[in-house]
């Protein structure tokens, strides 16, 4: 075939929303996605941004690794290969997952849709195709990978719902968060789920390639009415952080990408403690876990609410000014809706605590020249950003 | 039946041995053989009718003074054979003789005949340097206990102040080498070269040109130690084994194959045997090979997923395979006087006779001239066969388990073979026939339970052994499921009638309370 031996004249993938993104990108700002083409901002960043916040953004997401789990033992798989309990998720539900190594070390998160009795679909950040294949020794189980083969959109704001259903997707009202249905778009047949990664009221598409475009027409046409924007990464990062969203990979280092003894991180280390559930028989990973949990924790991925308005980049944190070097910043971002300096940041407890108070460290350009600056951290259990709007059913309509 | 304190699955000498150790410790064991009698692959079997052979061992070392001792298997009954030599015959019939301490033969030159005590000398003591490491639960290598500090110490010691400072130099020379080029840098008989490297082979898929052969060699030696190698010829260690067990108060079911293992909440919670029946008990200690144990036993499921996939890339493909005969008098062997038959006989003209025989089983084929080892067991223990007969038994290498067709369509020309090389040096054997069997390695599998017939349960190879053995996560005999411990041939030191995985898995347990 002359695609298989021609790929090479073009390194990057294009998803079936490309031509459309072409037609809308000013900025040509692209960035790769798992070896797709995608753009890390559209036109600009605060209009992407603004548009998650107080209008309605959609997002390609078809590079995100999708596969496919299905048969008799699929459900036992799953129990096995996740840190969660699956007792609740049914056919028409989602549930957030992260799985773990033997010693308990994330290797990544994702959602899981139950699709019917016994067939599911497992989205992840990372490629699993061998992690899966590994964990199915045993279990009468198919696993395929469907992220080529299944075209997928988000649509978020608080006025997705509006938006969608004027585009001509019926049965919306209904849906839950963390539901996932049948539906259609004007005649074409798609997956409808409420779900994303920007803590805002949001929907998740999922369709054949060849009706990509179809789909992308009818909700772009509806733009006279409603204010929607492509976004890019970038917009997406600054979200998820506001939303409290961790990144495998990013926020830390994934087990199985791991190479320095310790570098390593269980989900009680990066906040999912609330995802482990010991009681629920074994998975992969629980030994390590119990034994991690019946100990004082040692560090703590941990929201932080930085004062002052300095992008604090990368940076290290202290136990006080001047104190003992405690963590690193791994991620930040301004929130604009928050008017705040927000960061997530690796931070070794002392005696079992999260030491206090908190500073970071960081240096910063002003006319190329090289400043160092100091801001007391504020650690937040809770997520920085969680509108009332994104959990209502069925959603307000505009 | 009450509940018992623990489970041992498997009668083999080291079910029996953890089991004794067990019961004398106080607990109520209750050990689960799937055949219809203890011993395992050391257990006597019948052949023909009227006949018996000793098992599937025919050179073994005795057992280690320790064991003897604290099971006071003396008391109940075992003894020692008497030691015996090694004969390499030599189709001209220049048989070479090998003893502890001499070697003699036509042809032999006089340097050989003189270096050859001193070597072995030497050889026994790199063993003895071994001893901490191979008498102990390996040890750990993070934050070590103190008893592993102590097995450390001991083998510093034993390596720099026990052997010399010269002598160490030479074992760190030679631990990691092939015995090829060791022994062709010793001596020039290429009988006497052959027969030690036989000794380093035997029973793993390896050739004298094959790395880590010195290691495995010692690894025999070491059995040495504590008495020369002897025949393996009645059932009176198994029995002696037995009484022990049962005069501590263990129990023992043969024909009681157990079909799982029983995990509740990540512990051990007993077995479920293959007519459905559950035993619950909290401590279950495996007999069974690692692989089997893990992959059926327990099953991937159960496990968690990077150890479920170690354990399938465990090494082990078994290459020998076991011809038993049941003769109508003693057999004649070409220029070998009747007396010398109680001995160990061997078939291996040279170690590159050894290396093409192995080179065949690599490709899946059986070597159309196996090497063999010949045992004469009924000589030192009539009761094998009736009056003035006698059995036979033959290891032979290198026979692949995963034999090119399957061992259905292999076997009788396997079998033949063997025969016709055994007919090389034993012309009228054939005729003295009066039944005869063939265990390919597919039949030791069916047989005794261990995954491609292995000899040791897995390979003995450097990636397998001491901390690594059978495999990381698995290695000081308690397993990733807590209450269940492994005690057979596939653990540390490995196979062999040593009894030591069985005697160094209940110490483990004893220990630690029942806890890994
Ligand atoms: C061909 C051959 C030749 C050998 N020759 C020699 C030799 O000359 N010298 C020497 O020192 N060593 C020799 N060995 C090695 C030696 O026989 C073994 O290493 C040793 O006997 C292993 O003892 P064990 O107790 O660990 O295991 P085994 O003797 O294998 O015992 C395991 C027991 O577990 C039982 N079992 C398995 N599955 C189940 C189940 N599901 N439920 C209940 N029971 C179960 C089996 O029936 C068996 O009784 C030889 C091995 C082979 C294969």
């Amino acid at each position: 075939m002359n695609i298989a031996r021609e790929h090479f004249r073009q390194p990057l993938g294009r998803t079936p929303f490309h031509e459309r993104m072409v037609a809308l990108t000013t900025s040509e700002h692209w960035a790769t996605w798992n070896g797709y083409k995608v753009p890390r901002i559209v036109d600009k960043l605060s209009i992407e941004y603004f548009a998650v916040r107080s209008g309605c953004a959609v997002m390609d997401l078809t590079p995100m690794e999708k596969y496919r789990i299905e048969g008799r033992d699929a459900r036992a798989y799953l129990d096995r290969l996740v840190v969660r309990d699956l007792a609740k998720l049914r056919p028409g539900r989602v549930t957030y997952v992260a799985w773990c190594n033997d010693e308990g070390k994330l290797i990544d998160d994702g959602t899981l849709f139950q699709l019917d009795e016994s067939r599911y679909r497992l989205c992840s950040q990372h490629h699993q195709l061998d992690w899966l294949l590994m964990s199915a020794r045993g279990f009468d189980v198919g696993i395929t990978v469907e992220t080529h083969d299944v075209a997928a959109l988000a649509v978020q704001g608080p006025t997705s719902y509006s938006v969608l259903s004027e585009a001509g997707i019926a049965c919306l009202g209904d849906l839950k968060p963390f539901d996932v249905t049948r539906s259609d778009c004007a005649g074409i047949p798609l997956t409808v789920s409420r779900t994303g990664y920007t803590g805002d009221l949001g929907y998740e598409l999922w369709m054949e390639p060849g009706d990509a475009e179809a789909v992308w027409d009818a909700i772009f046409a509806v733009r006279g009415r409603y204010d929607v924007h492509a976004m890019g990464l970038n917009a997406l990062e600054m979200v998820r952080i506001e939303a409290g969203f961790v990144m495998p990979g990013f926020d830390f280092n994934t087990a199985e990408a791991t190479v320095r003894n310790d570098h390593d991180r269980s989900p009680y280390e990066v906040g999912l403690g609330w995802v482990v559930n010991l009681d629920k028989g074994h998975f992969c990973g629980r030994k390590a876990l119990a034994a991690e949990k019946a100990r004082p924790p040692r560090r703590r991925l941990t929201k932080l609410v930085v004062d002052g308005n300095r992008p604090v980049g990368e940076a290290f944190v202290y136990a006080g000014r001047n104190g003992k070097q405690v963590g690193e910043v791994r991620c930040t971002t301004w929130s604009p809706i928050l008017k705040a300096n927000l960061a997530l940041a690796d931070i070794e407890f002392i005696n079992g605590k999260l030491p206090e108070p908190l500073w970071a460290r960081f240096d910063y350009q002003r006319e190329l020249k090289w400043h160092t600056a100091w801001a007391e951290c504020h650690a937040q259990s809770k997520p920085f950003y969680v509108p009332a709007h994104r959990s209502l059913t069925p959603p307000a309509r505009y | 039946m009450t509940r018992p304190d623990a489970i041992v699955i498997g009668a083999g000498h080291n079910g029996l041995v953890c089991a004794a150790y067990l019961a004398r410790a106080g607990l109520d064991v209750l050990v689960l053989e799937a055949n219809d009698a203890a011993g395992g692959m050391a257990a006597a079997r019948p052949l023909g009718d009227g006949y018996r052979v000793p098992g599937l061992p025919q050179c073994v070392a005795p057992l280690g003074r320790a064991i003897r001792s604290e099971l006071e298997l003396e008391r109940h009954g075992y003894a020692p054979g008497r030691p015996v030599e090694t004969i390499v015959l030599d189709p001209g019939s220049a048989h070479l003789a090998i003893g502890q301490d001499r070697v003699a033969g036509d042809g032999l030159a006089q340097a050989d005949a003189a270096a050859w005590p001193g070597f072995r000398r030497q050889y026994l003591a790199f063993a003895e340097a071994l001893r901490p490491l191979i008498e102990n639960p390996p040890p750990r290598l993070k934050n070590l206990p103190r008893g592993d500090r102590m097995t450390f110490a001991k083998l510093g010691w034993k390596l720099r102040v026990g052997l010399g400072r010269e002598a160490m130099y030479e074992f760190l020379r030679v631990v990691g080498m092939n015995i090829y080029d060791v022994l062709n840098d010793t001596f020039d008989d290429e009988r006497l070269k052959a027969a030690i490297a036989i000794d380093a082979v035997l029973g793993s898929a390896m050739g004298p040109r094959t790395p880590g052969t010195v290691l495995t060699w010692l690894q025999r030696l070491y059995g040495e130690l504590d008495g020369a190698a002897t025949i393996h010829s009645g059932n009176r260690l198994v029995e002696a084994l037995t009484r022990a067990v049962e005069a501590a108060g263990g129990r023992l079911r043969c024909s009681a194959p157990v079909a799982r293992i029983l995990v509740e909440d990540g512990k051990a919670s007993g077995v479920q045997l293959e007519d459905g029946e559950t035993i619950g008990s909290g401590l279950v200690v495996s007999n069974v090979d690692p692989r089997r144990t893990f992959a059926s036993l327990v099953g991937a499921p159960r496990l968690d997923t990077l150890f479920a996939n170690r354990v399938t890339q465990i090494r082990g493909k078994g290459v020998v395979a076991k011809l038993h005969l049941a003769l109508d008098g003693l057999p004649e062997f070409r220029g070998l006087g009747a007396a010398a038959l109680g001995n160990r006989l061997l078939v291996a003209p040279s170690m590159r006779d050894i290396e093409r025989a192995f080179n065949h089983c690599k490709y899946g084929e059986c070597s159309p001239e196996p090497v063999l080892e010949i045992t004469l067991p009924s000589i030192h223990d009539p009761s094998l066969a009736p009056d003035g007969h006698h059995v036979l038994s033959v290891s032979a290498a290198f026979m692949p388990y995963d034999l090119d067709g399957g061992w259905e369509a292999g076997r009788e020309a396997a079998a033949r073979a063997v025969l016709a090389r055994l007919a090389q040096f034993a012309p009228g054997l054939e005729a003295r026939i009066v039944a005869r069997e063939f265990l390919s390695p597919a039949d030791i599998e069916a047989g005794y339970g261990a995954v491609q017939g292995h000899w040791h349960h897995g390979e003995l190879s450097l990636h397998q052994s001491f901390m690594l053995r059978p495999l990381y996560g698995a290695a000081r005999y308690a397993t990733p499921v807590d209450g269940l411990f492994l005690c057979g041939a596939g653990c540390h030191p490995g196979g062999g009638l040593t009894g030591l995985p069985g005697r160094n898995a209940a110490r483990r347990i004893l220990d630690t309370g029942g806890r890994p």
